[in-house]
């Protein structure tokens, strides 16, 4: 491991520092690459207290989204009364377009168990839980892999490097629920229930697994804590923004010529991920918007692009964090349908306890379904705009209240597109089937002038014997054209 | 062997060094050299394992002792998979995109036994890490 | 998860192999914290006897010692559980943001189109059932279609036909 980061890179990688780099069925490999050696540190060396001291002085906040600073989480639990305490890993990767945990899991199984070691003595838990989707089969084997091969070398069960510390762990398979992200949930599931949230407080560090002082970290979390231990809270200090330290791993995707995973230090701009990292919006298409946060997140418009990445600066404009999905969209998607594919997304996934989100992500689905179809109302874009901020305002859990970001903000930048479906009847993005515009096949047409006659608009063009043409921009999809049609020549969208 | 303290695991890693050495800045014993796949489950699905099992039989058919391949994770290049990493001792590390079985064959043939670059297939990186 | 709830119809009941319910048994009789497990135990279950019918489910109520309303509960709540037969292939249309933002919708559409059913129905054949999956995380073949563990990447609508002729041919 080298302490110089190094100006000329576009990327710096900490969470993903060994992946591609080792074998992750080996853990030699591990240990070859300091592997073990952070645990050894702090389990010979230092007071659980100190660990927790450390980490929260690095200025290392949640990777799963919510930035919450995790030393300070694990100064809670350690803190809470009890002798049983839990420490639990959401693996449960839910973002629709997201992929660093899993390749963390896949790729380096044992920087998250050395981590999860660590954090359960700065936490005074004896017990871990890795809660990881059932959708993810060769990580789930990797893992268990790691969790037997550190067992054999003692780097899980009793006495852990002679030091009387006792943790061992294991695997809680998901089954496919957004919400389970959401951490009361997920202690919900990992008792073998329903995923359903529970009002906080109490939070978990008084009382979660089984009503006991239970800290809840993500992977990518983790996986900060061991170079954090080796190189120091001042170095990983050094990193990133006035508020975020470190870095902070992306699964850059949609019209991207680059798909992939980037990891680059906070407050690094939009542009340079997009752009010199990414390599810019495929076959010369237009830059339109980037969608980060996940259905919890928002729209960012090409008027942000250069502002510095951090949890604050994103969510001043509108969007957030969220575990790291970064979907990049060029100008043949319709911002409509985008809101539209995330409501879908977060109706579908509420666990369905709180009327607000229940009913709420319904209704707002359903308002932009008639959108979508061109039969929105002006009344419709105002009760659209009221709804989502009373489900924002009233939702029991995080999935309800920030399901209406990708609402919000879309209807927020891109307002015209709204209005453009609701009184111009027109998907300009061309993504709307309903909306689509009327064209006439050139092949069938025999130019006998009958449609032309009856367009209200005048927008076909033509003469006796010559194919017409429909001039998209002035038509109002109204149809008489397609009835007044003998050949079948004119397309119908 | 359980490790009981810092020393245990110093050995186990003084062991393991020249991984290390290699696959960082390809410096290892003369003439030693490893091939890294990556294999996960997006390397996997676009024919990583047709690439692994495409090299070890080259490597095999050509005699080749001293040089090894490695299953690893993914270096977060999804658009280039299936992505090689060849580290020769005494070379900077070069990876390799979209390596499908011919490629793979290629790759051991003229990188390994001559020291010749597939230049067309170089995936150029651009990161440091921690 | 609102999933439409599923009758569980108090007559016909399905008669499952005996070889299957002993294997699940044996596999509970194993567990140690059983309640705690039942995720653990319905995954098992699904994997024995390919879905979890309304037997099942009773099955694993008397052997794990809770009221059949939870069981039903959790296996109602979570997606990757299903109460019905799946089809011999099971076709999984990747609707992750990558994915949709590929035009993922028509893909999916063409598959319906193809096949003659709606998401989440299989055919009367019992060869094919066609969902809608959340992202598998391989964004970067989107749009990605899964049938069985094969991955088809890149798909464009005019591989539709071909890919359902190649496992139609495939079991002739």
């Amino acid at each position: 491991m080298e302490n110089v980061k190094s100006q000329e890179n576009k990327q710096y990688r900490i969470a993903l520092r060994n992946s591609g780099l080792i074998d992750p069925g080996d853990i030699s490999d591990y240990i070859a690459f300091r592997g073990y050696e952070a645990l050894g540190k702090v389990l010979t060396e230092m007071e659980p207290a100190e660990v927790a001291k450390m980490v929260k002085e690095s200025g290392l906040r949640g990777r799963g989204g919510g930035g919450f600073p995790t030393g300070l989480k694990w100064e809670f639990t350690l803190k809470a009364p009890g002798d049983e305490k839990y420490l639990i890993c959401n693996a449960d990767e839910g973002d629709p377009g997201a992929f660093m945990d899993r390749s963390i899991l896949e790729g380096d199984p044992h920087s998250l168990l050395e981590a999860m070691v660590i954090g359960g003595y700065a936490t005074g838990a004896n017990n871990g839980v890795i809660y990881i989707r059932a959708e993810y089969p060769l990580a789930i084997k990797r893992l268990q892999v790691a969790i037997d091969q550190a067992r054999e070398m003692g780097f899980l069960g009793k006495d852990i490097f002679g030091s009387g510390f006792d943790f061992d762990l294991y695997l809680k398979l998901g089954a496919g629920a957004f919400v389970c992200g959401e951490e009361t949930s997920l202690i919900q599931s990992v008792e073998g229930k329903r995923g359903e949230p529970t009002k906080k407080p109490p939070f978990p560090s008084e009382s979660g697994y089984m009503g006991k002082p239970t800290t809840v970290n993500n992977v990518e979390t983790f996986a900060a804590v061991p170079p954090i231990i080796l190189n120091g809270p001042e170095w990983f200090q050094g990193i990133g923004t006035e508020t975020s330290k470190g870095t902070k791993v992306f699964a850059l995707a949609g019209d991207i010529n680059n798909v992939g995973l980037v990891e680059v230090t906070m407050g690094t701009t939009l542009r340079e991920i997009i752009f010199d990292i990414g390599g810019g919006i495929p076959g010369g298409a237009k830059f339109k918007a980037v969608q980060t946060g996940g259905p919890s997140g928002g729209v960012i418009t090409e008027l942000d692009l250069d502002t510095p990445i951090d949890y604050e600066s994103l969510k001043n404009i509108g969007s957030m964090m969220g575990s790291g999905g970064m979907i990049v969209m060029d100008d043949s998607t319709c911002m409509v349908n985008i809101a539209k594919f995330f409501l879908e997304f977060t109706q579908d996934e509420s666990c369905g306890k709180c009327t607000s989100c229940r009913v709420g992500t319904m209704r707002m689905y359903e308002i932009l379904e008639k959108i979508t179809n061109g039969e929105g109302t002006e009344q419709d874009l105002i009760n659209l705009n009221d709804l989502a901020r009373s489900v924002k305002d009233t939702a029991l859990c995080g999935l309800g209240q920030t399901a209406p970001n990708p609402v919000l903000s879309t209807m927020n930048y891109y307002k015209h597109e709204y209005e453009d479906h609701v009184y111009n009847k027109k998907c300009t993005a061309g993504s709307c089937k309903a909306l689509l515009s009327y064209s006439i096949d050139p092949e069938k047409c025999i130019g006998c002038t009958a449609c032309l006659k009856v367009c209200p608009t005048n927008c076909i063009d033509g003469k006796a014997k010559e194919v017409h043409v429909i001039r998209e921009d002035e038509c109002i999809a109204c149809n008489a054209c397609f009835e007044a049609c003998k050949f079948d020549a004119v397309i119908k969208p | 062997m359980t490790i009981r303290s810092l020393d245990d695991l110093a050995k186990i890693r003084e062991e393991n060094k020249h991984k290390v050495g290699l696959r960082e800045s390809g410096q290892g014993k003369e003439g030693a050299a490893e091939i890294l796949v990556g294999m996960t489950t997006c390397g996997i699905a676009t024919g990583a394992k047709e690439t692994l099992e495409a090299l070890t039989e080259e490597i095999k058919a050509q005699s080749l002792e001293n040089v090894r391949v490695v299953p690893v994770g993914c270096i977060g290049y999804c658009f280039s998979e299936p992505t090689v990493q060849v580290n020769v001792s005494g070379e900077k590390p070069v990876f390799y995109s979209k390596v499908d079985e011919e490629k793979a064959k290629e790759i051991v043939q003229k990188h390994i036994m001559n020291k010749e670059i597939l230049k067309d297939s170089v995936l150029e990186t651009d990161y440091g890490k921690a | 998860m609102q999933k439409q709830h599923e009758q569980l119809k108090t007559n016909d009941f399905v008669e499952l192999p005996k070889e299957h319910y002993e294997e699940l048994e044996t596999y509970i009789s194993g567990v140690k914290d059983k309640e705690g497990s039942l995720i653990h135990i319905l995954h098992k279950a699904q994997e024995i006897f390919g879905y979890l019918p309304k037997e099942v489910q009773l099955f694993v109520s008397r052997q794990v010692g809770i009221p059949a309303a939870k069981v039903y509960g959790v296996v109602s709540f979570y997606s990757f559980f299903t109460q019905k037969p799946v089809g011999k292939h099971k076709i999984s249309v990747c609707m992750g943001t990558a994915c949709f933002v590929k035009k993922a919708e028509k893909i999916l559409d063409a598959f319906a189109a193809e096949l003659g059913i709606n998401k989440g129905e299989t055919t009367e054949d019992m060869l094919f059932t066609l969902r809608d999956v959340r992202c598998v995380g391989a964004c970067g073949l989107a749009p990605v279609v899964f049938v069985g563990d094969n991955v088809h990447g890149h798909v464009a609508v005019e591989d539709v036909k071909d890919i359902i002729q190649q496992y139609r041919k495939g079991d002739e």
